[in-house]
């Protein structure tokens, strides 16, 4: 069995200001609980209402390298190899909080080329936004092409 | 108490090597909600010129975790963990993380400085096979908020 090499975007067709297709992301308490697991952060605040309050935070939170993984998922979908982001950085400026309900908390991700560097490679700006407000600062993905 | 700045360029040793498995990098991606072929199916990941499933741009942390739990554990530089907050995150692969990679950890605390009343610690970590070839290199910023917040 051998699939298809997904498409990926030819350097020609890219400029300074494409966007690249935003993704919407639910996280609810247990995709964290699944995360800490995966990750081998076990933070109480990431999964304990109680333990959370106790430190001042509003709800349990997600964790910020849930959400730095979630956000590049813009980037490695549009690259169709994951392989070719070479760099990706963010700084945490805002917790996400996840309340204990169905709902759970939402993620909206966008993405835009924001300089063509050297040997084919493009920086990615992201932007990611929970409850109206940015959440990652200086989220920046380098991309080869 | 402030984290004194002389500590910059403090280097530990390497860790002990962490084997790369298919199936964690399977669960890592499963636990991000990724189907991307790349991480789950060895023919797909052959099929873009890697040898075996690569791991999501953000895998490295579980071997960075550990390795800057050594530099917030350093008795001399007396960090309180409890006012640890990850203030910024960065990741420079050379290439991706794959499964069958035998791979060591070195940290080094970069840089420290203060503002506000709070340290700003920047960790490097240099992420190698045991082969010595060089894979990716994470940086880390921790806040350690001051007594004021």
């Amino acid at each position: 069995m051998s699939s298809p090499a997904p498409a990926r975007p030819a350097l020609e067709d890219v400029a300074v200001g494409t966007e690249l297709p935003p993704q919407t992301f639910t996280v609810r308490r247990a995709d964290l609980v699944r995360y800490a697991g995966a990750s081998g952060d076990f933070n109480l605040i990431h999964w304990n209402e109680r333990v959370a309050r106790s430190v001042g935070l509003p709800d349990v939170i997600a964790h910020g390298m849930f959400t730095m993984a979630l956000a590049v998922r813009v980037v490695t979908d549009w690259a169709g190899d994951p392989g070719r982001v070479v760099e990706y950085g963010v700084r945490f400026t805002r917790p996400v909080p996840v309340p204990d309900d169905e709902v759970g908390a939402t993620l909206e991700v966008s993405g835009v080329v924001a300089a063509l560097l050297e040997d084919g490679r493009v920086r990615v700006d992201l932007t990611a936004i929970s409850l109206g407000q940015k959440v990652l600062g200086r989220a920046q993905a380098v991309v080869q092409l | 108490m402030p984290v004194d700045p002389s500590f910059a360029g403090r280097t530990y040793p390497p860790t002990e090597p962490y084997d790369v498995g298919r199936e964690k990098i399977r669960e890592f991606a499963n636990a991000l909600g990724d189907d991307n072929p790349a991480y789950h199916d060895r023919d797909a990941a052959r099929a873009l010129g890697h040898p075996d499933v690569i791991a999501p741009p953000t895998f490295p942390v579980l071997l960075t975790f550990g390795a800057t739990r050594r530099l917030v554990e350093d008795p001399e530089l007396g960090i309180d963990y409890s006012r640890v907050v990850h203030g910024e995150q960065r990741f420079a692969h050379a290439r991706p993380v794959r499964a069958g990679d035998s791979l060591t950890v070195t940290v080094s605390l970069e840089t420290v400085r203060s503002a506000g009343g709070h340290d700003m610690l920047t960790s490097r970590s240099d992420i190698a096979t045991v082969e010595g070839e060089h894979v990716a290199t994470a940086w880390s910023m921790i806040v350690v908020r001051g007594d004021a917040s």
